[in-house]
C-alpha cells in the first residue's frame, strides 16, 4: 500500500501519482492521510485503483472517475464523484451539494445524509444514499438510479427523464413532471441488487419508486421538429 | 464567491485564542475572494462605555490630536485607540450621539464602522493576510466573531464595501451570495429613516435586520422574515453582543459547514476552514438547513431550528 500525505506532499503530486498508474499500473492500494478538506482529492483517475482519504474532503473529490473505488473515510464536500464515469465512491459521513452530478455510470455510496441536488441531472450512474438527501435531488436526471433509503427532500426528480428514484423514508414534495410509480418484480430486482452493492440492509419492499409521468412538451412525439 | 469564518465560544478559556483562530480560518479562505476581508469581533464590554470604531484614509491627519479635540468638543474624558487606518474611541454612553456628531464636524473624512459596548469592527481592501496582520487581528481576544474575504460583484472594491457591515448597535452581517432586489428595497429603507452608507447590497440586508429589530423583532424574527423579504442568494452570518446567527437562502447553493463541540460554535464556507480547531475531529459537523434559522446566544445553550420556509 501506498500512503500519500496530501500536506506534505501537495494536491497536484497526489494527482499526478494516481493518473500515472492509467499507465503504470504498479500500485494498486493507496492511502491518503491529512486530506483537511482540500479540493479536488483523487480526481480524474483511470486505472482499477483502490484509494482511501483518510478524513474529510473538499470540493469535487473523485470527480470523473473511471474504475477505481474511491473510499472517503470522513464526509465530502460538494460535487462528490461529479461526473462519474465507472467504478465505485464510497463516502462514510455526509455529503454536500451536488453529490454524483451528471454522473454516466459507477456506483456512489453515500453512508450518511446528502445535501440539495443529489444526482442533479444524472445520466446513467447508480446512487444508494443511507440517509436522507435535500431539495431538488435528481433534478433533470436522465438515466441510472437514485436509492434513498431515509427521506427526500423538496421538489425530487423535478423535470426527469429516464432515471428511476427509489424512497424509503417521505417526500417532502415531488418536482415538476415527477410521480409515483407501479413497484413491479423487475424493479424489486433492481433495488435488491443496488442495495446489496451500496451496504445497505433495507428490504426492497419498503421503498417507493418515482419517476417521470413523461407529460413535459418534449416527451410528445408531435411537439418534434 | 466570497468566504465567511465565523466562531462563537462557549468556553471562556480559549477567549484569549479568538483572534488568532479566527484570522487562521480567514486566511484558509482566501482563494473564496482576496480583494478584500474584515472582522467583526466581540469583546468584553467597555466598562460602562461605548466603542466607536472609526476608519479614516488619512490616519495620520485625522487620529492626531483626536482624543484632546473630541474632549473640548464634549467635555468629557474619551479615549482612542489607534490601528492603522482603524481606530477605536471610547465614550460613556450618553456620550454616543454627541460623539458621532462632533466627529463629522471636526473630523468629515473619518467614516464610523461600528457602535456598541462589545463590536469592533476591521475592514481594508487587500488580501486576509494582510489586513489581519495591518490590525494584529491575531492578537485580540474575545467572545466571538466573524471573518468575511470578499470577491466584489455587487458594488466597488473599497474600504466601506467590505464586509462585515454594521447598521445597529453591536449588530453586524457578513453575506455570501447577492441580492437582487437591494435597489429597491435601499429606496424604502431610506424612506423609513434608515441610514445606508453604500450601493452595496449586502449593507443593505444588514440594514433591513436593523430595522426590524429597531420595530420590534428580535434577530430570529428579523432573519426570518427576510426570507419573504430578500431576493437572491443568501448565507449569512450575523452577530450581535452575545449572540451568533446563520441564515441561508431556500435555493442553499452558497456553501456552508458548521461545527459544534463544548468549547465553540464555528462556522465556514468550507469545511477547510475547520480543520485547524481544537477537537474538530470529535465536533459534530454539519451543513445548515435552507430556509432555517440558527441562533446561538451566550449563557444558554440552544439550537433553535424554526423552518422559516
Amino acid at each position: 500500500m501506498k500512503v500519500f500525505d496530501l500536506e506534505t506532499e501537495g494536491l497536484r503530486a497526489l494527482n499526478a501519482a494516481l493518473n500515472e498508474q492509467s499507465v503504470a499500473r504498479d500500485h494498486a492500494v493507496w492511502e491518503i492521510v491529512s486530506p483537511k478538506g482540500g479540493h479536488a482529492i483523487a480526481v480524474g483517475l483511470d486505472a482499477p485503483l483502490d484509494v482511501t482519504v483518510r478524513g474529510s474532503t473538499g470540493y469535487y473529490c473523485a470527480g470523473m472517475n473511471k474504475q477505481a473505488t474511491v473510499h472517503i473515510a470522513g464526509s465530502a464536500g460538494p460535487g462528490v464523484a461529479e461526473n462519474m464515469m465507472s467504478g465505485k465512491v464510497i463516502v462514510d459521513g455526509d455529503a454536500s451539494q451536488y453529490a454524483g452530478a451528471t454522473g454516466n455510470g459507477g456506483l456512489l455510496v453515500v453512508k450518511g445524509n446528502a445535501s440539495s441536488r443529489c444526482g442533479i441531472s444524472m445520466k446513467g450512474i447508480d446512487i444508494v444514499v443511507h440517509g436522507n438527501v435535500g431539495h431538488m435531488s435528481a433534478f433533470m436526471a436522465q438515466a441510472g438510479n437514485l436509492v434513498v433509503c431515509g427521506d427526500a427532500g423538496a421538489a425530487l426528480g423535478d423535470s426527469l427523464y429516464e432515471a428511476r428514484i427509489f424512497v424509503r423514508g417521505t417526500v417532502e414534495s415531488l418536482g415538476a413532471d415527477c410521480v409515483e410509480k407501479e413497484m413491479r418484480p423487475e424493479h424489486l430486482k433492481i433495488l435488491e441488487d443496488l442495495l446489496q452493492r451500496g451496504e445497505c440492509d433495507a428490504k426492497p419492499e419498503e421503498f417507493k419508486r418515482y419517476g417521470s409521468a413523461r407529460q413535459f412538451y418534449h416527451f410528445n412525439i408531435d411537439n418534434a421538429y | 464567491m466570497c468566504g465567511i469564518v465565523g466562531l462563537f465560544l462557549k468556553d471562556k478559556s480559549l477567549e484569549p485564542a479568538l483572534g488568532r483562530m479566527l484570522t487562521s480560518m480567514l486566511i484558509t479562505m482566501t482563494d473564496r475572494g482576496s480583494d478584500s476581508a474584515g472582522i467583526a469581533i466581540y469583546s468584553n464590554a467597555a466598562e460602562a462605555g461605548v466603542k466607536l470604531t472609526v476608519q479614516s484614509g488619512t490616519p495620520e491627519i485625522d487620529f492626531g490630536g483626536l482624543a484632546e479635540d473630541l474632549k473640548n468638543v464634549l467635555g468629557a474624558e474619551v479615549s482612542v485607540t489607534e490601528r492603522d487606518t482603524h481606530a477605536v474611541i471610547e465614550v460613556s454612553s450618553d456620550q454616543v450621539t454627541a460623539a458621532r456628531a462632533a466627529l463629522a464636524q471636526i473630523r468629515p473624512n473619518v467614516r464610523v464602522l461600528s457602535v456598541g459596548e462589545a463590536i469592533e469592527i476591521y475592514k481594508e481592501v487587500g488580501r486576509p493576510d494582510a489586513v489581519a496582520q495591518r490590525f494584529e487581528v491575531g492578537r485580540m481576544s474575545g467572545s466571538h466573531g466573524i471573518g468575511h474575504t470578499r470577491m466584489a460583484t455587487e458594488s466597488a472594491v473599497t474600504t466601506m464595501g467590505a464586509h462585515p457591515f454594521s447598521t445597529g448597535p453591536d449588530q453586524c452581517l457578513v453575506h455570501n451570495g447577492s441580492l437582487s432586489n437591494h435597489n429597491s428595497l435601499r429606496r424604502r429603507l431610506r424612506r423609513d429613516g434608515v441610514h445606508i452608507e453604500t450601493e452595496n447590497d449586502s449593507e443593505v440586508a444588514a440594514a433591513y435586520l436593523t430595522h426590524k429589530m429597531q420595530n420590534g423583532s428580535t434577530l430570529g424574527e428579523a432573519l426570518g422574515s427576510s426570507l419573504n423579504d430578500l431576493d437572491g442568494f443568501f448565507t449569512f452570518v450575523v452577530g450581535t453582543k452575545d449572540g451568533f446567527g446563520v441564515l441561508r437562502d431556500p435555493i442553499a447553493c452558497k456553501p456552508a459547514v458548521m461545527a459544534e463541540t463544548d468549547q465553540y460554535v464555528a462556522f465556514g464556507s468550507e469545511y477547510r476552514a475547520l480543520v485547524d480547531l481544537p477537537g474538530i475531529e470529535f465536533a459534530r459537523v454539519w451543513e445548515p438547513e435552507p430556509a432555517t434559522v440558527y441562533f446561538w446566544i451566550h449563557d444558554t445553550t440552544p439550537v433553535p431550528e424554526d423552518r422559516a420556509a
